[in-house]
């Protein structure tokens, strides 16, 4: 132990002048904070995450949690962070593990970029009185249209179209496996999207029996583990998703550990109990772009091509090229990652260091299909570090067709972005399999406060694109017009192909 | 015979010649001879009927029975690559060889291939409670034989005086299930995670069964097997990155 303990991460105190002992912190916390000893409550600080459940439930707010109590001298080179890091690798000689999306404080582009709105020369609308188009169609779409006359003056449509999901709100949820996060939280965030025309994602994890009643709201994902999937779970789905890569963590594999493969997870992602589930980095049928339109293929031939298929890949260097590729390899639609994805559990040096972000990748890949004339052929889902409307409204202008959101769905039903998902005792029961704690989520509450995320966002999507005289969704996509970068470099400005402000 | 259907695949795509599968089985056909195939891919993908026979006269591209659950092919030709992909249920019988990442992912059911695979044999193969999905070769295997296997039953037999697999990286990152070689195999050619030891007359007795079956299939000569040397290949680690990670 030459290293010794550092300082603490978390500070917890208890106001004894309002605490009444009830105990409810001792209660719920799952990370061992609280005892009672005693008449007393005794607090262990070191082994508190900041998931806020105590604070949360503590019927006299009584508790104060302060981040980073003991200074270490400040240094900007090495930061905390870097030196906490080395202590913690000279003690295990390990891989640092870690959750949630990217925490290096590098420029988030959504906030340096800000949306147009009518002035005098044309009338901005009223969402109130006058319809709002927010109705997307996902898909492929015809370059041309041939039709034909009938003697009665009606049109026949003789081009075949391929089936495009239908979605109330350009907003949906990324794929979250069950295993990643628990039954409960599936099926408040099912419950979400069934209810307002959207869809969610099932992760790679299979689709729990419990959830066939919104299949037809969900994207089934085929991932490189090949977990769950069988020709039902295919023909249940509303859409197939292939995971090529993860925001995350691009161009590695995951791993679910054995701890979190119980009964029923074994059961829906068909492995044995407590096994580690492997995903192997590539899908060991793709190792080029031929492979992968054969893997598209072999879904829509399984599937008697009456669903569409969706590519997702982590947004790196070459994305455009990739998504070009995906574009011609037969898929719908390409999903594109940012780095700021969110994750259960990834190694800190990927999440923090590896792929770019979502707003330069989904920019460099509309332009590139529309260089390309091929744009038409697929749609484009933006996700990773969708925070708020205003990013849906921003991402779409860069060209996006729709987002998947997921790091903010789970911050909807209690998440506090701990970033501790790994652990497996999430205290809000979202990442965790541990039957006490997943109870503690209502899928019928959570369901209302995800609707109620998506709805708030989408009114203030309609009133967004109406204070620009935007009456329809189409006419935001891809309108870079409407932005402005606002202290972006040139190179930025022109990836993005906006102006600066003030031009 | 009603029960019986006849394909002629010639110049046919693979979509419609799949309609036309999934049409017979519909209309309760329990044995259809597809005739000429040449390369269509994704043949009897996702086809379900557990009494149904299906005989592929020529040779079949790739994703062969890929999500097939149920159905019985019979290739009387080589393969492409990866028949059995992702394979629910059924079996798939080749008269001949096939390409690389056969029986990827296989989830249940029996792949019998007489003569030799290519690459990544039986990769990512894994298996739950009942299913229990099974690969024979009778000839030889590539490299990477059983590659991040998580479940299931692989044999080789090197037939026909062949090196069963004698190339590297055999068994890499398994983590489950067995991989069972006539024979032996040089320590060398195993890959990070696997381990070999010597099969235990239990062991012997429980896959003599399989490979039986494996000789009558295809009528070979199965005096020997009872009696010949075996090398049982299974993971050193049912958690290989248990202890790859310390927490942020």
């Amino acid at each position: 132990m030459s290293i010794g303990s550092t300082p603490l991460k978390f500070k917890v105190r208890i106001d004894p002048e309002r605490c009444m002992n009830c105990g409810r912190c001792i209660e719920n916390c799952s990370y061992g904070v609280y005892r009672k000893e005693g008449d007393d409550i005794r607090i262990n600080s070191r082994n508190c995450v900041a998931c806020h459940r105590c604070l949360a439930f503590c019927p006299r707010d009584a508790i104060d949690i302060e981040e980073k109590p003991g200074d270490y001298r400040s240094h900007p080179v090495w930061t905390r962070e870097v030196r906490e890091a080395v202590f913690n690798q000279a003690k295990t000689g390990k891989i640092i593990l870690s959750g949630m999306g990217n925490a290096k404080p590098y420029p988030i582009i959504f906030d340096r970029l800000v949306l147009d709105a009518c002035q005098v020369t044309n009338p901005s609308i009223d969402p109130l009185r006058e319809p709002m188009e927010l109705r997307t169609y996902l898909g492929k779409k015809p370059s041309s249209l041939s039709l034909r006359q009938m003697p009665n003056g009606d049109v026949e449509l003789l081009t075949k179209l391929t089936p495009n999901l239908q979605i109330e709100t350009p907003i949906m949820i990324g794929h979250m496996s069950y295993g990643a996060i628990s039954l409960n939280a599936q099926t408040a965030l099912a419950k979400a999207v069934s209810k307002i025309g959207t869809f969610m994602g099932t992760g790679e994890g299979g689709l729990h029996e419990s959830l066939y009643p919104y299949q037809n709201h969900m994207i089934v994902q085929v991932a490189s583990g090949r977990f769950g999937v069988d020709i039902n779970y295919l023909e249940r789905g509303a859409a197939i998703e292939i995971k090529i890569g993860q925001g995350a963590k691009p161009g590695i594999g995951g791993h679910l550990p054995g701890e979190k493969v119980c009964a029923d997870v074994s059961c829906t992602r068909m492995i044995p109990e407590g096994s580690d589930a492997i995903s192997p980095a590539p899908h060991h049928d793709i190792y080029s772009i031929e492979d992968l339109k054969q893997l598209v293929h072999s879904l829509k031939e399984a599937t008697e091509w009456k669903k569409p298929v969706f590519v997702k890949i982590a947004a790196v260097h070459n994305s455009a090229a990739i998504a070009a590729g995906i574009a011609r390899s037969g898929a719908d639609a390409v999903v594109v990652d940012g780095f700021r994805g969110g994750s259960g559990a990834t190694p800190r040096v990927f999440r923090d260091h590896v792929g770019i972000p979502v707003e330069a990748a989904v920019a460099s890949v509309d332009a590139k299909l529309r260089q390309q004339g091929i744009r038409n052929e697929v749609s484009i889902i933006a996700s990773g570090g969708i925070r708020e409307s205003a990013d849906v409204a921003k991402i779409i202008c860069l060209g996006a067709d729709a987002v998947y959101i997921g790091t903010s769905a789970l911050v909807a039903m209690g998440c506090r972005v701990c970033g501790t998902c790994y652990r497996g005792t999430c205290a809000w029961g979202i990442a965790t399999q541990k039957p006490e704690l997943v109870a503690r989520l209502d899928p019928e509450t959570n369901a209302v406060q995800v609707e109620n995320l998506i709805n708030g966002w989408t009114l203030e999507l309609a009133e967004l694109m109406g204070a620009a005289g935007i009456n329809s969704i189409e006419s935001l996509r891809g309108n870079r017009d409407r932005l402005r970068g606002y202290m972006l470099d040139e190179g930025l400005l022109n990836v993005l192909d906006v102006k600066t402000v003030g031009a | 015979m009603m029960n019986s259907v006849r394909i002629d695949a010639k110049d046919l795509h693979y979509t419609p010649l799949n309609q036309q599968i999934r049409a017979a089985v519909a209309s309760g056909a329990k044995e259809i001879i597809i005739d000429n195939v040449l390369g269509q891919r994704f043949i009897g993908d996702g086809l379900r009927g557990d009494d149904v026979t299906i005989t592929v006269n020529g040779v079949p591209g790739g994703d062969l029975a890929m999500f097939m659950s149920g159905p019985t092919v019979i290739v009387k030709g080589n393969a492409d690559h990866a028949p059995g992909n992702t394979m629910d249920k059924g079996k798939v019988i080749i008269h001949g060889s096939a390409g690389d990442a056969v029986a990827h992912s296989m989830r249940g059911g029996r792949v019998y291939v007489r003569d030799n695979i290519g690459y990544r044999g039986g990769i990512h193969m894994k298996q739950y409670l009942e299913k229990r999905p099974i690969l024979v070769v009778g000839g030889s295997a590539r490299a990477f034989l059983g590659e991040y296997m998580a479940g299931g039953l692989l044999i080789v037999l090197g037939l026909n005086s062949l090196s069963p697999a004698s190339e590297r990286g055999i068994g890499s990152g398994i983590h489950g299930g067995e991989i069972i070689i006539r024979g032996t195999v040089d320590e060398n050619n195993l890959g990070v995670g696997a381990k070999q030891q010597p099969i235990t007359n239990n062991e012997r007795q429980a896959i003599m069964p399989i490979i039986m079956d494996f000789a009558q299939v295809f009528g070979i000569d199965s005096s020997c097997f009872r009696t010949d040397t075996y090398t049982r290949i299974i993971p050193a680690s049912a958690r290989p990155f248990a202890n790859k990670y310390t927490w942020e």
